[in-house]
């Protein structure tokens, strides 16, 4: 039987980053994915928004380094991720909303993040069109940006063979053997792999991937829907954020909604339903457009004109206090967990799979320890995030 | 003063390319009105969609690609693609479903369009959603059967079609249908076929329909959402649902394959036999099934000369009568050939094909040139499945007939949809007294497809008058045996497959009718009374009055040789069978049983390939993704690099991205994947929405005022 030296469980927004990132140290990997090709998991329902403005610290040292490998990739590997410098702008028409927004600049600013809160008229310049009465200003990181979340999966995962990684497809991993409370193998539906360390990157059945070793995560995905339009000349480079909460009784109520121009020029949107649709349903809704459109075309008017082209849904694999659960655990020596990326795997894989490379190679930094503090499987998970 | 002037004599002059006078088709009717193509004034029928209108105006170059600037014209004129998408009155809008307004203003697209900055808050609301027993989605042959089963129960059922009349496709057929008399209206027009299966409906008021109304989505809340009238989105939740989508056409990858000219069939029939738009001067078409063969007759019918014809198989695989009407109206066969390219600038001016070797690739030096405007592609049809398959997927109570189910004929549709609508209202738990398998097995004979040809079996008679059958191939077809007052024809064994002959037990009164009902116009009469050695031979024709008369020379035809020019003698049409002119002229009898029809058109000989098509075209440069402008060779590159995931390709190339969504593409890939020797590909994951639709109709925002 083979003996890798790290075995990657998921070839999606966490596991080809992680998988390439870990070949490039020079250890073989192999990494596997029930599904037949690389992102078909949930990186094909990421809508392609990139932010270091988190209002956590390990959030956001994590993005910062993920939006340095994005931001750079074009120009180092030559490949295009339709990667766009547009920022983010959350919008604010009420005072709640915009008090929120100022307290979490206030935190985001004392670390070093490149955020502002914004007037109306400078709000009404970035989104031509977005409805003035009522606008209050909004904050708006022009670091952040956007990119296609199909690509970047893409070009890590032609990295990382170029790297000499493996990958196993339809293969989906049936146990974990554990013995003498080290990693021994894993076992697939089509074979057995040794391995020194194996890394859950499984998304939304990162629980049962977990179970597998014995061991609990407090993961739990809930179901979002997207969509895409037609293109249309660009007019608009931030991905826009309402955090405005809206009531519809028949489509259901909703928390934020969000949406963006992409490179060529299509505006791809997303709704959070409140409460949130537990479960893991890829299979599209009738009430997703009729409750997204009304709010969209509420805060711009003229996207009432732009053809919807294809719907489709998402999981989110989330944790109580919504933070990632990242690094080792107790009584199970070479499992490591990057799980519960709560929908935030593409923003967040990159950086994330450095520091899990630097702790598999013995290399860890001073930070890189409290982020793994952080986002300990061992913490309080009641705190809540300020703004996610 | 002189502007008033220019505009008055613009307005008496004709639309260009409008089709005044068709054998089978009234004339369009319709107020003229005036609008604007890129500044230029333009004339057109109002409520007639702007893309027919612009052929009609001669202009078939529509905007240019935002991808690789190449123009863009009519592909599905069907409201399927986005390529014939034009700015109308500013926004960006699909011409072929858009009805021509006095004074728009229609500009062409050159890249992606700007959206109009309207930006003025307008109300929204919550879109309507309505709860009913059956929805049938589509009101062709099959859906409209079944519909017309369920409403003599009195069931509530919701029909819903995207055109703006009942029938599918049979409102584009002219000629003549196939099939049962008894059970499938065999013998008459597809036309009329529509129109009788419409006013059943029209008598059960349980039924309720819904035209020019596109389903957009089955979603896994087994409710199925409906675009309304280009203006309401409704959300349908169904009891029992029926998918009678129909079919869709396959495409061909071919060098050229995008130039504003190629397209379907099914366009092509939109444009001439919906909207009597002379939508080319002279076609070529590439398949030889029952589409293109019947493409070709109706492209003759409606006066556009039919250059040629390729069929990659050694023998076509349509009926053969439709074939023979074909040949012997003039139009060049070629069978085991291929379409290697289509040449042009700006758009399709010849094409270029190639016969086959036993292994299906072109040789070299076999290579033909033929000037043409048009090059219609008929190379089969794919089931419209989706909603099926995804309402299955969601576990709702579904139903699928037709060509949705299996690609046959339209009086297999009618057969199929009839059995739905009992199946469903067994499932209802009403009893029908109906023997389903009887029904079914019918239903397969409808199914079969043609066999070869028999040899033909030459009567010996040589007195009299009776008719010759020049029908050899055993299809579903019995009219002929429905007609003769005298009960004289008869089928040689008990199917409806069999072929037709003459009985003789009684003398034959010439009336005719069996040579004007034949769907094949493949009955002819001898007569020999008058004189045996000069004998009177009528052959029916579909070409209108005005075009053949009493005194004309025609070109008289076998269905494999030429005869010689003769004089008409007569000219009649029978009241019961209007528009089948039954031809008669005098031929010496060696050849008048071998007579079947008149010579129409004349090919000039084709050239030889001139030189900058002489080398084998690149079947690498040929688009396979219309929408993304993906080639061949780019969907060979991958697949050859190991991908065998149909989302990992669309990731990667976009194929299957665009506003499609696939529809043509798909196939394409497919194909691909076939000839590279990879049989286990991961099929694409089909999403919504079935056509593109804009955001404020999901939104519930109300129509804007007319002003």
């Amino acid at each position: 039987m083979t003996t890798y030296d790290v075995i990657v469980i998921g070839a999606g927004s966490v596991g080809v980053p992680l998988t390439k990132i870990l070949a490039e140290t020079g250890l073989k990997v192999l990494c596997i994915d029930q599904h037949p090709s690389p992102g078909q998991g949930d990186n094909k329902h990421a809508i392609g928004g990139i932010r270091a403005t988190h209002s956590q610290k390990g959030k956001i040292w994590v993005a910062l380094r993920s939006l340095e490998i994005l931001r750079t990739w074009e120009e180092k590997y030559g490949e295009d991720i339709d990667w766009i410098e547009g920022g983010y702008l959350f919008v604010a028409y009420r005072e709640e909303e915009e008090r929120l927004l100022k307290e979490t600049i206030k935190f985001q600013k004392k670390q070093g993040l490149n955020i502002n809160w914004i007037d109306a008229e400078e709000v009404n310049e970035l989104v031509p069109g977005i409805t003035s009465e009522g606008l209050l200003g909004g904050t708006y990181s022009p670091e952040d940006g956007h990119a296609n979340s199909l690509l970047i999966n893409h070009a890590f995962y032609s990295q990382a063979l170029i790297n000499g990684a493996e990958f196993k497809f339809k293969e989906a991993v049936t146990d974990i053997i554990v013995t003498h409370g080290e990693v021994q193998s894993v076992r697939t539906t089509k074979n057995s792999y040794n391995a020194i360390f194996v890394i859950n990157a499984a998304g939304a059945h990162a629980q049962y991937i977990a179970n597998m070793a014995g061991i609990q995560v407090p993961v739990m995905s809930d179901m979002h829907e997207a969509g895409i339009t037609e293109p249309v000349k660009r007019f608009f480079d931030p991905l826009v954020v309402d955090i405005r909460p809206q009531q519809n009784e028949l489509f259901g109520n909703s928390k934020n909604y969000y949406f963006y121009q992409n490179k060529l020029g299509q505006i791809i949107f997303c709704i959070t339903p409140d409460p949130p649709q537990y479960g893991l349903s890829t299979q599209e809704t009738s009430q997703f457009l009729p409750q997204v459109s009304q709010r969209l075309v509420n805060l711009v008017p003229r996207l009432r004109n732009i053809k919807v082209r294809r719907t489709w849904r998402g999981r989110y694999p989330n944790t109580p206090d919504g933070m990632p659960i990242v690094g080792p655990v107790k009584g199970v020596e070479g499992y490591i967990n990057v799980v519960g990326l709560g929908g935030q795997g593409l923003m967040l894989g990159p950086g994330l799979s450095e520091v899990v490379a630097r702790f598999i190679n013995d290399k860890m930094t001073e930070r890189d320890q409290l982020i793994f503090e952080e986002f300990s499987l061992y913490r309080n998970f009641s705190s809540q995030e300020l703004l996610k | 003063m002189i502007r008033k002037l220019l505009i008055s004599y613009w307005r008496t002059k004709p639309i260009k390319k409008q089709i005044k006078e068709h054998p089978i088709l009234p004339p369009k009717e319709g107020r003229v009105v005036t609008f604007t193509f890129d500044g230029k004034e333009l004339q057109g029928i109002e409520g007639m969609a702007v893309a027919s209108v612009l052929f009609m105006n001669d202009i078939k170059v529509f905007g240019e690609h935002y991808v690789d600037h190449s123009p863009q014209g009519i592909f599905c004129a069907n409201g399927q693609c986005a390529q014939c998408t034009l700015i109308i009155d500013g926004k960006p809008l699909k011409s072929c479903m858009t009805a021509l307004k006095e004074g728009m203003r229609i500009e062409s697209l050159k890249g992606v369009p700007a959206l109009p900055s309207e930006d003025e808050p307008v109300p929204v609301s919550n879109i309507q959603t309505k709860e009913v027993e059956v929805l049938i989605i589509g009101g062709g042959p099959s859906g409209l059967s079944a519909a017309k089963v369920l409403g003599e129960k009195n069931i509530p059922v919701l029909l819903v079609d995207d055109k703006d009349r009942l029938g599918g496709k049979l409102v584009l057929q002219t000629h003549k249908f196939f099939g049962s008399a008894e059970d499938v209206y065999a013998g008459r027009r597809g036309i009329e076929i529509a129109k009788i299966l419409a006013e059943d409906l029209r008598q059960l008021p349980s039924v309720e329909v819904w035209l020019q109304s596109t389903v957009v989505g089955v979603f896994s809340d087994k409710i199925v959402g409906v675009l309304r009238e280009n203006e309401n989105y409704v959300l349908i939740k169904p009891k029992y649902l029926l998918v009678a989508t129909g079919a869709r056409e396959k495409m061909l990858t071919f060098k050229g394959n995008t130039l504003p000219g190629v397209y379907g069939a099914g366009a092509f029939q939109t444009l001439v036999n919906r909207d009597l738009v002379k939508a080319a001067e002279k076609i070529f078409i590439v398949g030889g099934g029952n589409v293109g063969l019947i493409a070709g007759y109706h492209a003759i019918q409606a006066g556009i000369q039919v250059v040629g014809l390729v069929e990659a198989l050694p023998r076509c695989g349509g009926y053969k009568v439709h074939e023979d009407k074909l040949r012997r109206s003039g139009v060049p066969i070629f069978t085991s050939h291929t379409i290697l390219s289509a040449n042009g600038t700006n758009k399709v001016e010849s094409v270029t094909i190639a016969a086959l070797d036993e292994n299906w690739h072109p040789i070299a030096g076999t290579e033909k040139t033929f000037e043409c405007d048009t090059v219609l592609i008929a190379v089969g049809l794919a089931s419209v499945d989706e909603f099926y398959q995804k309402a299955k997927d969601f576990g709702m109570e579904v139903w699928v007939a037709g060509d949705a189910d299996e690609i046959a004929e339209a009086s297999a549709a009618i057969f199929t949809g009839r059995i739905a609508g009992i199946k469903i209202l067994e499932t209802m738990g009403i009893d029908t007294g109906e023997n389903i398998e009887q029904l079914e097995q019918k239903a397969e004979i409808m199914k079969s497809r043609p066999p070869p040809p028999k040899t033909p079996t030459v009567f010996d008679l040589e007195e009299g008058v009776f008719p010759v059958f020049h029908c050899t191939q055993e299809i579903p077809c019995d009219p002929c045996t429905s007609v003769c007052p005298r009960d004289l024809i008869k089928m040689s064994g008990d199917s409806i497959l069999s072929l037709p002959y003459f009985t003789n037990e009684e003398p034959c009164i010439g009336c005719g009718r069996c040579v004007a009902v034949c769907p094949g116009l493949a009955i002819t009469l001898a007569d020999y009374r008058k004189d045996p050695d000069f004998v009177y031979v009528t052959l029916p024709s579909e070409l209108g009055e005005k075009r053949i008369k009493k005194g004309d020379i025609v070109h008289i035809m076998s269905n494999t040789t030429e005869i010689g020019d003769y004089k008409v003698e007569r000219v009649r049409i029978l009241k019961e069978f209007p528009k089948t002119e039954l031809v008669t002229v005098k031929l010496p009898k060696e050849q008048a049983k071998e007579a079947t029809g008149i010579l129409v058109q004349r090919v000039e000989s084709y050239s030889e390939p001139m030189e900058i098509y002489h080398k084998e075209a690149l079947a690498d440069e040929a688009i396979v993704c219309r929408c993304e402008r993906v080639t061949a060779g780019e969907i060979r590159k991958w697949i050859r690099r190991g991908i065998v995931d149909m989302n990992e390709l669309k990731a990667i190339t976009r194929a299957g991205m665009g506003a499609c969504g696939g529809k043509t593409c798909n196939l394409l890939i497919q194909r691909i994947f076939r000839e590279e020797g990879i049989k286990d590909v991961v099929p694409g994951t089909p999403r919504p929405l079935f056509v593109e639709v804009p955001l404020g109709i999901f939104a519930g925002t109300k129509k804007e005022e007319e002003k």
